[in-house]
């Protein structure tokens, strides 16, 4: 029998989830206007943003090894960490929605960088009907691959250029600055950061733990 | 290569004539309609509901043109293509004349709403300029999903699905600008809109340049 042993980095994710948690309801934060101790969500709303650009970015690479060598396991790759980004992009806006209604009175606003986020999702539900409509494998994994290459790259300027050029109610939008390391006090950088790296590690653990249930899934069918 | 085969596709639609007159009178039933349903409260027709209207009009009649460009072929004539002619001059060629079409299409669509409803606009040229921008942005866009679509099982539904949330990011940016024609605003105010549209247009027809080969293969 097989014994169950964690890798070294997945005991570091623990840990830091931990502390992330711990740390994030714990240690003191500065009293700010409005914000008051809705602040602490700062720690979990924007990891999840780190760790789905990590998917997202991971797919757009794993697309293009499928790409230039037609290996099937990156078109695994690219499906799967695009259903994490997925999961991660969804988190966001719901810890986004509730740290709103804590300090915009508001679940939704016409933000354009919800709006837009809303639409990026839109863009990568359209990647999994692609896939779902094509049957033949090969087939499925070139176009899907060259859908997902296309839709990042209209993806970052909707999420990224887009939003800073109107007025907008997050960093780095009309006249707020934008997310810089100085101007966040010591205590909440160490959590944040911490929760950055935390999320983006428990993103790649998913990743593999959705891979294995991939080729579980592919060898029961073998099996049929 | 890239001439010959745009004057291909052009013959083409002039000796159908089925096509285009069917666009012609898709567009003209929208703007009518459109029309009909303010009828006599014309009035009630602020600028922001001209300009969306104006909008989800040609976005329509753009998804409908630019689908027909790649699901309209017939089998056998892919392969024929195929062995005559790059991959990179089909697409660009099959891009240049859905920028005609759609710019065609724009301009007469933005014709029937002045004639039909009212003419809100300030800025004429500008507006003109944001029109040929956004057929840019559209033809760089939809031609490559529409190659990609035609390859899927239901087609015209896939089209749909995948084009709407791609060209949406374009729609933003020139439906801004013509909020700024409306209002009569400076024309350095729209300037960076209009060089983020571009850039915007450069990004994505490189990318259906580099993807295209790969879509094409199969």
């Amino acid at each position: 029998m097989n014994k169950f042993k964690l890798e070294w980095w997945k005991v570091v994710t623990i840990i830091l989830l931990y502390y992330t948690v711990i740390g994030g309801f714990l240690i003191p934060v500065p009293r700010l206007h409005i914000l008051n101790e809705s602040i602490r969500m700062n720690y979990f709303h924007v990891p999840m943003w780190f760790a789905m650009m990590f998917q997202f970015t991971y797919s757009v690479w794993a697309s293009i090894q499928y790409l230039r060598t037609n290996n099937i396991t990156f078109d695994d790759r690219a499906i799967e960490s695009v259903k994490v980004a997925f999961l991660f992009g969804g988190l966001g806006l719901v810890t986004g929605m509730l740290w709103g209604n804590a300090t915009w009175g508001t679940f939704w606003t016409n933000d354009p960088k919800l709006n837009n986020t809303t639409i990026g999702l839109l863009i990568y539900s359209a990647y999994f009907v692609l896939r779902a409509s094509l049957e033949d494998e090969t087939q499925r994994g070139r176009f899907s691959a060259a859908y997902n290459i296309f839709a990042y790259m209209v993806f970052i300027p909707l999420i990224y250029i887009l939003p800073r050029m109107t007025d907008s109610l997050h960093p780095g939008s009309g006249d707020n600055p934008t997310f810089r390391l100085f101007d966040t006090s010591h205590n909440m950088k160490l959590v944040v950061y911490t929760a950055i790296i935390a999320f983006i590690a428990l993103g790649w653990w998913f990743l593999t733990l959705f891979l294995r249930l991939r080729s579980l899934k592919k060898l029961q069918d073998e099996a049929i | 290569m890239i001439v010959t085969l745009f004057f291909k596709e052009l013959t083409l639609e002039l000796r159908k004539k089925s096509v285009i007159s069917g666009l012609a009178l898709y567009l003209f039933s929208t703007a009518f309609i459109c029309y009909l349903s303010f009828s006599l409260k014309q009035n009630q027709i602020t600028p922001l509901v001209w300009s969306a209207l104006f909008w989800v009009t040609i976005l329509f009649s753009v998804i409908n043109t630019v689908a027909k460009s790649f699901i309209g072929e017939k089998k056998g004539r892919g392969i024929y293509y195929y062995s005559i002619a790059s991959p990179a001059a089909i697409l660009l060629s099959k891009m240049l004349y859905n920028f005609l079409l759609i710019s065609i299409l724009a301009f007469a669509g933005w014709l029937l709403f002045v004639v039909l409803l009212k003419n809100p606009l300030t800025d004429h040229t500008l507006f003109g300029i944001t029109l040929l921008l956004a057929a840019l942005g559209f033809s760089a866009s939809l031609t490559m999903l529409s190659a990609l679509a035609a390859k899927a099982n239901h087609s015209n539904i896939l089209m749909a699905v995948l084009g709407f949330p791609v060209v949406i990011s374009v729609l933003l940016i020139a439906i801004k600008v013509t909020k700024n024609c409306i209002d009569g605003l400076d024309r350095s105010v729209s300037y960076p809109e209009l060089l983020t549209l571009l850039a915007i247009n450069c990004l994505v027809a490189a990318t259906s340049y580099l993807l295209f080969p790969y879509i094409w293969r199969s």
